[in-house]
C-alpha cells in the first residue's frame, strides 16, 4: 500500500522515507521511530494507531513538523523539511498545519475570538480582518454566539470546537487530531469527529492519533504502529469513495 | 502599516498584563521608585546649581574682587589707644593692577564712605561710593531711570550721584527725583540715575553691590570725602585712613582669571608689611560648586542607580515566573507556528510596557517630590527637559535589558515539551 501510493507524487503530501527518530532517555536510547517509510495522498483521512509507546505520537510530532528526524527524510507537499531550521518549520507550521488537541490547549486568558485568530495575528493579518474571519470560523463550528466567551466558560465539546476553528483559521492543507475526543465524553466526541469528517470532505487532509478503534474507524485509512515501525495498514470499506 | 502592527503589539501585551493588575503593578513599583528618585535627585541638583549660579552670575563670573581688611595686629592695637589706623589698598595698588596684567580688561577703584544725605525733606545716613565709570559695565545692573555714571563725570568732577534702588528706597527717590539736588555731607550733588540693587552672597563672597545706597564719580568722591575717616564705636573715636576699600578686576576670559588673581596676590604683597587685604575670585566658587554638585550627583545617582537596578531584577524576576507559568502558552503559541523570536517580541513588549508605564508613573512621583521640597523648604529645583527624558529612557533600557533573559528563556522552550506541561 505505501509502495503504490509512493509513486502517485503528484497527488501526495506527505511521504516519509526510512524516517528514525531516536530520544536519549537517561543513559537509555529509545528508537520511537525505527525505519517508517509511508506516504499520504492529499485529501485522505487517516488514523494513527497503536499502544502507548508504540511511536505514534512521536510520528505525529514529525509529521506536524514540530520535531525533527534523527535519519531519514520527510516531504511536506513535496517540499524536504527534514533538514529545515527552526524558524522554517515555524513558517511550515503556520502556512500548512493546523493542529488539535486532546486537552484542547487553548490560551485560558484569552477570549474564544482571540484564540481563533492567533494564527491569524502570527500570519500578519489585520485585526479587522482576523475578527472578521474569527467570526465566520466560530459560526461555522457553531459557536457563533460564544467569541466574546473565555475558554473557562465553556463545556469540553465547545473547547475542541473552538481549537477546531483555530486549526482552521490559516486555511491548512493538514489537520493533525492528537487523541481529539480523549476529553470528551462519546456524544461530544462523536460530533467532532463528524465536524473532522466534514472538513475532510471538503477536501482537507486529516490526521488523527489514536488507540481506540471506534474513533479510528470515522478515518478512511488507518496505520497500526507497533515498536516504531508499520504493523499494517488497513482500509474502512464502508468509508471508501 | 507597520506602525499600526506595533500598537496592536503593545495593546496586546497591556492587555496581558491588565489580566494580572495586582502582580503587573507590584512588578512596575521597582521602577516607579527608581525613576521617581533620579527625577527629584536631577531637579534638586539642578536647582542647587541654577541658584549658585546666578549667585556667581551677580558677582560676574571673570570678575576679581579684592577688598581691604584691617589687619589683627591693627584691630588690637586700635581698640587700646586713640590712634590712626592705615590700612588697605591703595590708589597706586588699582594704577598697578590696571597697568601690569596684559589679560585684564577692566578695573574699578571702590571708596567707601557714610554720610548724612538729604533729600528734600528725607535725611538718612547712606553709604556713598566714589568709583568710576567702568565699575557700571564690571557690576552691569538694569537702570530703572536716567543714566550711571560716565567719563566727563570723572573728568570734569562733576558732582552727580546715581541712586541704587536700596538708596532710591532710603530717601523715598523716584523717576521723578532725576534732575534734583541731594545733599551728601555737606555738598550738593544732581542725582543723574537710578540701578537696580543685587543682594546676597555666593560662598563667602558678598554681591558687591549689596551695601551701595548711591554712587558718585571717584574723583569727586576723593576731593570732597578725603581718605580719612572718623568712626565712633561705644564712646571712643577711632580714626582710619582707608584710600580704597575694594577695587574689582575684570579678566578678559574666565581661562585668566585664576592667573592674574595669583600675580595681584603675589604683588600686593611685594608692597603691603601687613596682609590687609583679601583677593576673592567668584569663577573658583563657581568650580567649587560645580565640584560640589558633581560629588552629589555621583552620591546621589548611584542610590538612584541601585533602586533602578533592584527594580529591573524585580521586572526580571517576576518575568521568569511568568514565562514558567506561561509554559503551555508558549508552546501552544509555538505549535501554532510563532518563530522564536516572535515569542521573544512579545515578552520584551510586555516588560518593556511594564517598565516603561513604572517610569511615567516614576516621573510623576519625581516631580511631586521637588515640588514638596520647594514648598516646605524654598530651595530652589529645576525639572528640565533632559530631567525627564533621561529616566524615562533609562527605564525603557532596563525593561529591555531585564526583560531579554525571561524572554529567551521562554522562546527556548521546546513546543512538544512545553504542550504535555501542566
Amino acid at each position: 500500500m505505501a509502495e503504490e501510493s509512493a509513486g502517485q507524487h503528484n497527488n501526495e503530501i506527505v511521504r516519509l522515507e526510512d524516517a528514525h527518530k531516536t530520544y536519549q532517555m537517561g543513559t537509555q536510547e529509545v528508537r520511537a521511530l525505527a525505519g517508517v517509510t509511508l506516504s499520504f495522498k492529499k485529501g485522505s483521512f487517516w488514523a494513527i494507531m497503536g499502544p502507548s509507546g508504540s511511536g505514534k505520537s512521536t510520528m505525529m510530532n514529525i509529521l506536524g513538523c514540530l520535531d525533527r528526524l534523527t535519519s531519514g527524510r520527510y516531504y511536506l507537499e513535496g517540499q524536504d523539511v527534514s533538514s529545515l531550521d527552526d524558524d522554517s518549520l515555524s513558517e511550515f507550521r503556520l502556512k500548512y498545519l493546523g493542529f488539535v488537541f486532546q486537552s484542547f490547549n487553548l490560551i485560558p486568558q484569552l477570549t474564544v475570538q482571540r484564540n481563533i485568530e492567533l494564527p491569524l495575528y502570527y500570519l500578519g493579518w489585520d485585526a479587522t480582518r482576523s475578527a472578521q474571519r474569527a467570526e465566520e470560523l466560530a459560526h461555522e463550528v457553531g459557536l457563533g454566539d460564544r467569541v466574546r466567551h473565555r475558554p473557562t466558560e465553556l463545556s469540553g465539546g465547545e473547547m475542541q470546537r473552538v481549537a477546531v476553528a483555530r486549526a482552521l483559521a490559516n486555511d491548512p492543507q493538514i489537520i493533525f487530531a492528537d487523541e481529539p475526543t480523549g476529553n470528551l465524553d462519546s456524544a461530544t466526541g462523536e460530533q467532532i469527529l463528524e465536524l473532522l469528517e466534514k472538513l475532510n470532505h471538503q477536501g482537507k487532509t486529516i490526521i488523527i492519533v489514536t488507540h481506540e478503534p471506534l474513533i479510528a474507524k470515522h478515518a478512511r485509512s488507518m496505520l497500526h504502529m507497533i515498536d516504531g515501525v508499520i504493523d499494517r495498514i488497513e482500509e474502512n470499506s464502508d468509508e471508501a469513495d | 502599516m507597520r506602525q499600526t502592527k506595533i500598537l496592536r503589539n503593545i495593546l496586546l501585551g497591556i492587555e496581558n498584563l491588565l489580566l494580572h493588575k495586582m502582580r503587573s503593578f507590584l512588578t512596575m513599583l521597582g521602577v516607579v521608585f527608581g525613576v521617581g528618585s533620579v527625577v527629584a535627585m536631577l531637579s534638586v541638583g539642578e536647582g542647587a546649581s541654577k541658584e549658585a549660579l546666578e549667585q556667581i552670575r551677580k558677582l560676574g563670573s571673570n570678575n576679581i574682587i579684592i577688598s581691604s581688611v584691617k589687619s589683627a595686629e591693627e584691630e588690637a592695637t586700635s581698640t587700646q589707644h586713640s590712634h590712626m589706623s592705615m590700612y588697605g589698598l591703595t590708589y597706586k595698588d588699582h594704577i598697578r593692577i590696571a597697568e601690569s596684567f596684559g589679560n585684564v580688561k577692566q578695573t574699578a577703584p571702590v571708596k567707601l564712605v557714610r554720610k548724612d544725605t538729604r533729600l528734600g525733606e528725607r535725611a538718612m545716613e547712606l553709604r556713598v561710593v566714589g568709583t568710576t565709570p567702568q565699575w557700571f559695565k564690571l557690576v552691569p545692573r538694569d537702570v530703572l531711570a536716567g543714566r550711571v555714571l560716565i567719563p566727563p563725570d570723572e573728568e570734569k568732577r562733576s558732582p552727580v550721584a546715581v541712586l541704587t534702588e536700596f538708596g532710591a528706597r532710603k530717601l523715598l527717590a523716584t523717576e521723578h527725583t532725576i534732575g534734583q539736588t541731594v545733599r551728601i555731607g555737606g555738598d550738593h550733588f544732581e542725582v543723574v540715575g537710578i540701578v537696580k540693587s543685587e543682594s546676597g552672597q555666593a560662598g563667602n563672597i558678598q554681591i558687591p553691590d549689596e551695601e551701595i545706597d548711591v554712587y558718585v564719580p571717584m574723583t569727586v568722591a576723593r576731593q570732597y570725602f578725603g581718605d580719612v575717616f572718623s568712626k565712633e564705636t561705644s564712646g571712643t573715636r577711632t580714626m582710619e585712613f582707608v584710600e580704597l576699600h575694594q577695587i574689582i578686576v575684570q579678566a578678559d576670559g574666565g581661562e585668566h582669571v585664576e592667573a592674574i588673581a595669583a600675580g595681584i596676590e603675589e604683588m600686593l604683597g611685594r608692597f603691603h608689611k601687613k596682609v590687609d587685604y583679601v583677593v576673592s575670585v567668584p569663577l573658583a566658587l563657581l568650580k567649587q560648586a560645580e565640584a560640589t554638585k558633581r560629588t552629589f550627583n555621583i552620591v546621589l545617582g548611584s542610590i538612584a542607580g541601585i533602586s533602578l537596578l533592584v527594580g529591573g531584577i524585580g521586572i526580571m524576576n517576576i518575568m521568569l515566573a511568568s514565562v514558567t507559568e506561561r509554559t503551555r502558552e508558549i508552546g501552544i503559541r509555538r505549535a501554532i507556528g510563532a518563530k522564536r523570536r516572535q515569542i521573544i517580541y512579545q515578552f520584551l513588549i510586555e516588560t518593556t510596557v511594564l517598565s516603561t508605564t513604572g517610569g511615567i508613573i516614576g516621573l510623576g512621583v519625581g516631580a511631586l517630590i521637588p515640588f514638596l521640597i520647594t514648598y516646605f523648604s524654598g530651595m530652589t529645583t529645576v525639572i528640565t527637559l533632559e530631567g525627564i527624558l533621561v529616566p524615562l529612557l533609562i527605564s525603557m533600557t532596563i525593561g529591555i535589558l531585564f526583560g531579554l533573559y525571561p524572554a529567551v528563556h521562554a522562546a527556548k522552550v521546546e513546543p512538544i515539551v512545553a504542550l504535555r506541561h501542566e
